[in-house]
């Protein structure tokens, strides 16, 4: 039985190794189908989530509302200092405050066709992978209404907000099996960014949506670590015990 | 020894005299724990009993917090779960705790009965005691269903919409049925907020009366063992089983560790993965109930997706619920199918074990099938799965009356 107790341990382990950030930081590049791409962040890195909701602030709050976060909350928890977090606030909002975009719903839909989604949960009911791929995969598309196009979200009513940043992607398709297959993006007219701190902006967003999606994620993932070593030890006592009491059982 | 001490307590006098006088505290513990001989070659398979109870205390502690923020009404509920994961003290905690706990009631449950049908815990002199574990099943199954509607994510709403639904399907009175259970014309505000009743007061009254039960069945019986003969047949000097050992201590601090051991598993999923990759908190659920977008795949939790594989298996949907029906209704005659002159698996013939094998086989693989999308294959699959799970009942009479059996040990196979 003690051998059952050793597998069962070792696969315990195993399995939380292979869940853990670091594994999948290896795989954040951009060759290969871009269903496969992933953003390779790690919502451990403060730094990134504090460039994250600055990118949110500045390109998506405006229509974007996160509305189970708090300023305050985020402001604690990303470590911003209080005069960055004054500056982060927008028109009219308190640090109390929920993270409400001023577009109003009815706006939205008359501008767009449909009034943009929050954005709390996005990276928990979608999940980072999607929010990735969808902020890289937009391109011109002469047929949609507002030009362009996206492969994670084909025919979305968002347009591309940030090919100032990236510049305009036209899509190359490759021929396979007879299919239209995806191969590539190419900058047609450059923007702000090269294609590398364009990938880097994407993951610091996706990481903060990621934070936003469950705010307490990096604090229970470290406690768990004195957790699992707590009820080690307290599994190792309780070992020695049971083995004291058992000694007379023949 | 605990009898003798007992008494030196009595004579004493003192606080404990008096409350035993009035009490019977320390009759009880003799009569349960310490004067209560179970087997002493229990094995792995007999800790998953214990968890199961800690398991039930751990939800109903974990749910009182949850009822204290949570809000049950169409409009509050979803947002009420969120204001539970990021703005009270540990709500995060206490949910995850809950949400994790659904799952591992489950998976204890499930490896506890398959440790009863691999010693034949259910023959007789046990058959009620397997039964009451069968009605605690079904009525476990009842309370994870309804309070897998509560946090009215979009997959709560349509796996609600679903299963609610196949009560429909029962001949005359099922559409009225349905629209009772619901309270309205579809999944509402009023169906939500009764399953809210049902789940934290109705369900939890039932199950903790079922355990009762189960337990002082238990304590009627005494327990099996992986040997499957009883130790009460073996009586030493002292009138005691010789191969019984008191449950207290050597069980308790057994299963000390046990729990030990199980917080482990129970805690590395809660602060590591507590959604298990989409497992034990799928990702629709995510977003708020929405009538008008259905999700991409509908399926219940991990934990119904045997049965459901077996429902989408039927091409006719009535028949299909009938056959689910007949899946967990089976289980409840078991104790009359087994003809086999052991108990225990160690002594059975291969006929029997070959079928047990095929049996988990065919839950597993049923389970998966659940999961995904009934496409031709799966379907197909599903069937054949569906056969094998009932062929290991219907022809359980059959196999374990014909195959060559060893005979079972006089004393239980123990080594220190």
């Amino acid at each position: 039985m003690r051998n059952a107790f050793a597998l069962i341990a070792a696969g315990l382990v195993l399995s939380a190794l292979s869940f853990s950030p670091a594994v999948r930081a290896a795989t954040a590049g951009l060759p290969g189908a871009w269903q496969d791409w992933q953003p390779g962040n790690d919502i451990s890195n403060t730094a990134s989530l504090q460039r994250g909701a600055g990118n949110f602030m500045g390109y998506c709050a405006g229509c974007h509302s996160l509305k189970y976060v708090r300023y305050s909350r985020m402001g604690t928890d990303l470590k911003i200092p209080e005069d960055q977090l004054e500056e982060m606030l927008s028109p009219g909002s308190k640090k109390g405050d929920y993270m409400l975009t001023k577009l109003t719903a009815a706006d939205g839909e008359a501008w767009f066709g449909k009034a943009p989604p929050d954005l709390s949960l996005i990276a928990r009911s979608k999940g980072s992978d999607y929010v990735y791929r969808f902020l890289k995969t937009y391109y011109l598309d002469e047929k949609t209404t507002n030009g362009t196009n996206n492969l994670a979200l084909p025919g979305t009513a968002m347009p591309h907000v940030l090919s100032s940043l990236q510049g305009a992607p036209i899509l190359k398709t490759v021929k396979k099996d007879g299919l239209d297959t995806f191969d590539s993006f190419e900058i047609v007219e450059p923007g702000q960014l090269t294609a590398e701190q364009y990938d880097e902006f994407v993951r610091d967003t996706v990481n903060f949506l990621e934070y936003a999606g469950e705010p307490v994620k990096a604090y229970r993932q470290s406690l768990g670590i004195w957790v699992m070593l707590f009820l080690s030890l307290f599994t190792a006592l309780a070992w020695l015990l049971k083995r004291e009491y058992w000694r007379d059982v023949k | 020894m605990a009898a003798a001490h007992d008494n030196d307590a009595a004579q004493k006098g003192g606080f404990r005299a008096w409350l035993n006088k009035r009490l019977p505290v320390d009759e009880f513990v003799e009569s349960q724990l310490t004067g209560y001989f179970a087997p002493k070659n229990f094995n792995l398979w007999y800790f998953f009993g214990a968890f199961a109870m800690l398991v039930f205390v751990i939800m109903i502690l974990s749910g009182i917090f949850l009822a204290m923020h949570y809000k049950p009404s169409e409009t509050a509920a979803f947002d009420s779960v969120e204001y539970i994961m990021r703005e009270v003290e540990w709500g995060w905690l206490i949910r995850y705790m809950h949400s994790t706990g659904a799952s591992f009631f489950f998976i204890v449950v499930y490896l506890h009965m398959f440790r009863a049908m691999l010693y034949g815990s259910y023959r007789e002199p046990r058959e009620l005691l397997w039964i009451l574990g069968v009605l605690l099943y079904l009525a476990l199954m009842a309370e994870a269903f309804m309070g897998y509607v509560l946090p009215w994510g979009n997959m709560s709403y349509w796996g609600a919409q679903v299963i609610v639904n196949l009560f429909g399907t029962i001949p005359v009175i099922g559409p009225g049925l349905v629209e009772w259970i619901r309270g309205d014309y579809g999944i509402a505000d009023s169906t939500l907020n009764r399953f809210f009743a049902l789940h934290v007061v109705a369900m939890p009254f039932a199950i903790a009366f079922l355990i009762l039960m189960h337990l002082v069945a238990l304590r009627q019986t005494g327990s099996n063992n992986p040997d499957g003969i009883e130790i009460k047949a073996k009586l030493g000097a002292n009138g005691k089983p010789v191969d019984g050992i008191p449950f207290h201590p050597y069980y308790t601090i057994k299963d000390l560790f046990g729990v030990g051991v199980f917080l482990l598993f129970f805690c590395g999923v809660i602060f590591f993965v507590p959604t298990f990759g989409g497992l034990f908190l799928e990702k629709p659920n995510f977003e708020a109930a929405n009538a008008l977008s259905t999700p991409d795949h509908i399926a219940p939790v991990w934990y119904f997706t045997a049965f459901f594989a077996m429902l989408r298996a039927v091409p006719d949907q009535q028949l299909g619920a009938l056959i689910m029906l007949l899946a967990i209704v089976v289980l409840f005659f078991l104790p009359w199918l087994d003809r086999s002159p052991v108990k225990s698996i160690r002594y059975k013939g291969w006929m029997s074990k070959t079928a047990l094998v095929l049996f988990v086989i065919s839950f597993i693989v049923l389970s998966y099938l659940g999961l995904k999308p009934a496409s031709d294959l799966y379907v197909i699959l599903a069937r054949i799965f569906t056969a094998i799970y009932f062929l290991y009942f219907i022809l359980m009479p059959w196999y374990t009356s014909v195959e060559k059996t060893k005979a079972a040990p006089e004393r239980v196979n123990y080594h220190a």
